[in-house]
């Protein structure tokens, strides 16, 4: 088997008493979606703010490309192709669509460090943020700020950044949360397709979506991991239907 | 098309322009102090509304850079009018009265100012940015108290303006075309940055900080270049206002003077170009108004200060341009 | 030195140091229940040392001019809540910086107009005029050690009020959960009247006690305020623990440092550059102490409550 793109290692994270996280371990291969189930409060949105750097876990590893990942800043990790959609929409809701990614598309090549050029005649960065916005359906709203834009336009928008910035590994936080199911249907489809650019660790809550696409999935409950397997694995699972679909 | 917003600069940068021509021509060449005190002040408030208005950092603590620049002006003055260098300690450097080379040290010196004060309250946001803001200049302001060498409490005069070639900078109207020169080119300054990519990331982190990071930029080195920047522009208006007053004292440094640098944003609009160029124009006028009707106008200044907080959020330039609009 | 002098000034230290309590105090339990910043504070202190020396020389008693200025600057306090300050909680700190900057000029001038620019004078009350003979053999001023006392006096009472009583475990329970407190149906608007007329009876009591110290006058409570915000960044914002930790450390060090400084500095230079240079350095060291505690710790000693 390939080596792993992202190896989460015997991560630990308690809030005093609670432990959030405790001794997770999880592999992320090349061209897989690994899906992250479990109920409310399994620790899913903690463990992929550790991932991502927001939060610091107490103790164990995040290896991304043979990296640990550790002790780097959010900015450090994201530069090194970690790319984050999160749970609730989280863009700058002054600047347009547009804008959003063309900030994206200013990391990725580098130094933001320049003070006279105007960014919108940039064609450097328009041309790639509009190539975003298109792959997500986004084009016809490029110069809507992002306060204006519905909650399914800002989810495909979190993803064209993500898109922008060239991310070796996606973390997904519940790209579906509060999509018809219209547009669970094509992002459904089009996440499908995103595997083959970068794997991705995939929390969601709509299980016909998960179904649908993971390769595998780990069930978190109570910030444990209690079973990772194959879709099938996990159906039949015993002590998954117990701890998770709530059977006898 | 030029935008509504665009026809209201050109109209502010014109009647500032237009104010001291028409009082030589009424002969009433006091005014022209008053355009040149707004000139030099809204200068002060464009260097603070980088960080206030598009990294929205509430710094409490810009008169400190006002004041360093201001003193940097004195200092150099004196020790040129005295004939004495400037014992550095590692080394002794001869006094100027070349503007060019005052203003130099004035940025230089506030900018190192600035990178120790941010460095320091830029790791934290909010209320804690504020109070260590307003602390550090407060620090700069007792500093220059007890420091007797340059005339402590009572401050330093200078006694003759100082020179920049070509211009007689003693004939008040070309001082201010001086100050009014200087003005434009920071706005222009101030506009190419605002659109630009550091532009972008810094008004990004006001916006929304985790999201900046989270596409790879630090946030923090981002507002601490525009906090550093931000000084600079302030120190170079201290200089001028040195210049202007021909004297320089730790009231400059003064926690008031932080104030009224907000007081004019928030006045001309936050965050707005012609912001601080409008709420220094309205400031110096109602402050000269008021001044001549009552002994009291600070009582009344607080009583309209409190009603544009309370109910008129926005400023002049919202008022007459309406809301503002990103690319 | 001698070690009278040396136990004079931290006493002199612990003096100032209670005193920053009282007003940091104020101002932290105002940020952590309301989030609200107010640069007014200060000019509520100068309200009861107004008070206190008015009703004072009116009255021919300290003790009434004392009671007055707690009566004063809790009325003048829950007065500017309820106009202005209330509006201004749901603002951002731009907006409450500005109104309150806005408050203190109206205070100022305000003052000015009634009382006129010539200072006010108290007299120490003659119960408190003289002096105690100290370990050591210096004499110090009773009337100072009395204020330690009631200091101390009040963080323990301030204490007990928050962790023993009623009124106590609201405020605490709005510090943590302003929702949750809605929901127990505590009339929020009412609750916060009183911790904003409590903190500003702080204040105006630290004014009148300082007030028989130094002379009464416009502006008095605006360096006291600066150094009560210093006070609140090194103890940790909303952490009454953190104000009177910090207060205490800020009053020592700041005035230990001019009494030390020029000391030290003597080693190194002549007396009367010693002097200068010391007294430059002190007048900057609690804010050198603060940029050290914040390189360490930005969120102050005892944050994490919030």
């Amino acid at each position: 088997m390939a080596e792993p793109v992202l190896s989460i290692r015997n991560l630990c994270k308690s809030f005093g008493a609670l432990k959030a996280t405790e001794d997770v371990s999880i592999d992320l291969y090349p061209g897989e979606i690994h899906a992250l189930i479990g109920p409310n409060g399994a620790g899913k949105s903690t463990l992929i703010h550790q991932i991502a750097g927001t939060l610091k876990a107490d103790s164990g590893e995040i290896v991304f490309l043979g990296d640990r990942l550790n002790d780097l800043s959010v900015a450090e990790r994201a530069r090194r192709g970690l790319g984050r959609s999160f749970q609730v929409s989280s863009l700058a809701t002054e600047f347009s669509a547009l804008r959003n990614v063309m900030l994206a598309v200013q990391s990725v090549q580098g130094s933001s460090f320049r003070f006279f050029r105007p960014v919108t005649s940039d064609a450097s960065l328009t041309e790639p943020a509009r190539a975003a916005l298109a792959r997500v359906g986004l084009e016809d709203r490029a110069n809507v700020p992002a306060a204006e834009l519905s909650h399914g336009e800002r989810r495909q928008l979190e993803i064209a950044i993500a898109l922008a910035l060239g991310s070796k590994a996606f973390l997904l936080d519940e790209p579906m949360a509060g999509m018809g199911p219209e547009g669970s249907k094509a992002l459904t489809g089009f996440l499908s397709e995103l595997r083959r650019q970068a794997p991705i660790l995939l929390i969601e809550h709509d299980m016909d979506a998960v179904f649908a696409l993971a390769d595998r999935i780990s069930v978190l409950v109570y910030g444990r991991v209690i079973a990772t397997g194959t879709v099938d694995e996990i159906r039949t699972n015993p002590e998954v239907r117990r701890a998770y679909l709530g059977d006898e | 098309m030029m935008s509504r917003e665009t026809i209201v600069n050109i109209g502010l940068a014109l009647i500032l322009l237009a104010i001291p021509f028409i009082a030589m021509q009424v002969g009433s060449p006091f005014y022209v102090t008053l355009a040149t005190r707004m000139a030099i002040l809204a200068l002060a408030a464009v260097g603070l509304n980088l960080v206030l208005g598009l990294g929205g950092l509430v710094s409490f603590g810009h008169a400190a850079f006002f004041g360093v620049g201001g003193y940097a002006a004195g200092i150099l003055a004196s020790h040129a009018f005295s004939m004495q260098p400037l014992d550095l300690g590692f080394a002794s450097v001869a006094g100027t009265n070349s503007m060019l080379a005052i203003w130099l040290v004035a940025m230089l010196a506030a900018g190192l100012l600035a990178l120790f004060i941010g460095a320091i309250s830029l790791r934290t946001s909010g209320v804690y940015f504020i109070m260590i803001t307003l602390a550090f200049a407060q620090m700069t302001y007792y500093f220059a108290i007890s420091w007797p060498a340059y005339g402590g409490e009572d401050g330093l005069s200078i006694f003759v303006r100082n020179q920049f070639p070509g211009i007689n900078t003693m004939v008040p109207l070309s001082f201010f075309l001086l100050c009014y020169g200087v003005l434009m080119s920071v706005l222009v300054l101030f506009a190419l940055i605002a659109r630009s990519r550091f532009g972008t990331a810094l008004q990004a982190a006001r916006q929304n900080d985790v999201r900046v990071a989270s596409v790879g930029i630090a946030p923090f080195r981002i507002r601490l270049a525009a906090f550093v920047i931000s000084g600079m522009i302030t120190a170079l208006a201290g200089a001028l206002y040195a210049d202007l007053n021909r004297f320089v004292s730790p009231s400059m440094l003064s926690w008031h003077m932080s104030g009224e640098f907000i007081v004019l944003i928030i006045l001309g609009g936050v965050a707005r170009l012609f912001g601080p160029v409008a709420g220094a124009m309205m400031f110096v006028m109602v402050e000269y108004l008021l001044g001549g009707m009552t002994d009291r106008w600070q009582f009344f200044l607080g009583l309209a200060l409190l009603a544009v907080v309370l109910f008129a959020r926005g400023g002049l330039i919202g008022f007459l341009a309406g809301k503002a609009r990103h690319g | 030195m001698s070690s009278a002098l040396l136990i004079e000034q931290l006493l002199n230290g612990l003096q100032l140091g209670v005193m920053l309590f009282l007003m940091a105090a104020g101002l932290t339990l105002i940020f952590g229940v309301m989030g609200l910043i107010n640069l007014a504070h200060g000019s509520l202190y100068m309200v009861g040392a107004f008070a206190c020396a008015w009703v004072a020389a009116q009255t021919g008693s300290f003790w009434i001019g004392l009671v007055a200025s707690l009566a004063a600057a809790a009325a003048m306090g829950a007065i500017v809540e309820i106009a202005i300050i209330r509006r201004l909680y749901k603002r951002d700190h731009l907006d409450q910086v500005l109104a309150t900057f806005a408050l203190i000029l109206i205070f100022s001038e305000g003052t000015r107009w009634v009382f006129g620019s010539v200072p006010l004078y108290l007299n120490v009350p003659s119960q408190l005029a003289g002096f105690v003979t100290l370990p050591g053999g210096s004499r110090y001023q009773l009337y100072r050690l009395a204020i330690i006392g009631v200091g101390v006096a009040v963080a323990l009472g301030l204490y007990l009020l928050i962790s023993r009583t009623r009124l106590g475990m609201r405020i605490r329970a709005g510090e943590s959960d302003r929702e949750m407190i809605g929901a127990l149906g505590v009339d929020i608007r009412t609750l916060y009247t009183i911790v904003f007329a409590l903190g500003a009876a702080l204040a105006g009591f630290a004014g009148a006690m300082v007030g028989a110290l130094q002379s009464v006058q416009v502006g008095m409570g605006e360096p006291v305020l600066i150094l009560a915000f210093v006070v609140i960044v090194i103890g940790g914002i909303g952490s009454i623990k953190g104000a009177l930790v910090g207060a205490i450390l800020v009053g020592l060090i700041d005035t230990m440092g001019r009494f030390l400084m020029p000391q030290v500095f003597s080693i190194f230079m002549g007396t009367s550059q010693a002097a200068t240079a010391g007294a430059a350095v002190a007048s900057m060291l609690i804010y050198l102490v603060m940029a050290v505690i914040l390189a360490v710790r930005p969120q102050g000693l005892f944050a994490g409550a919030k």
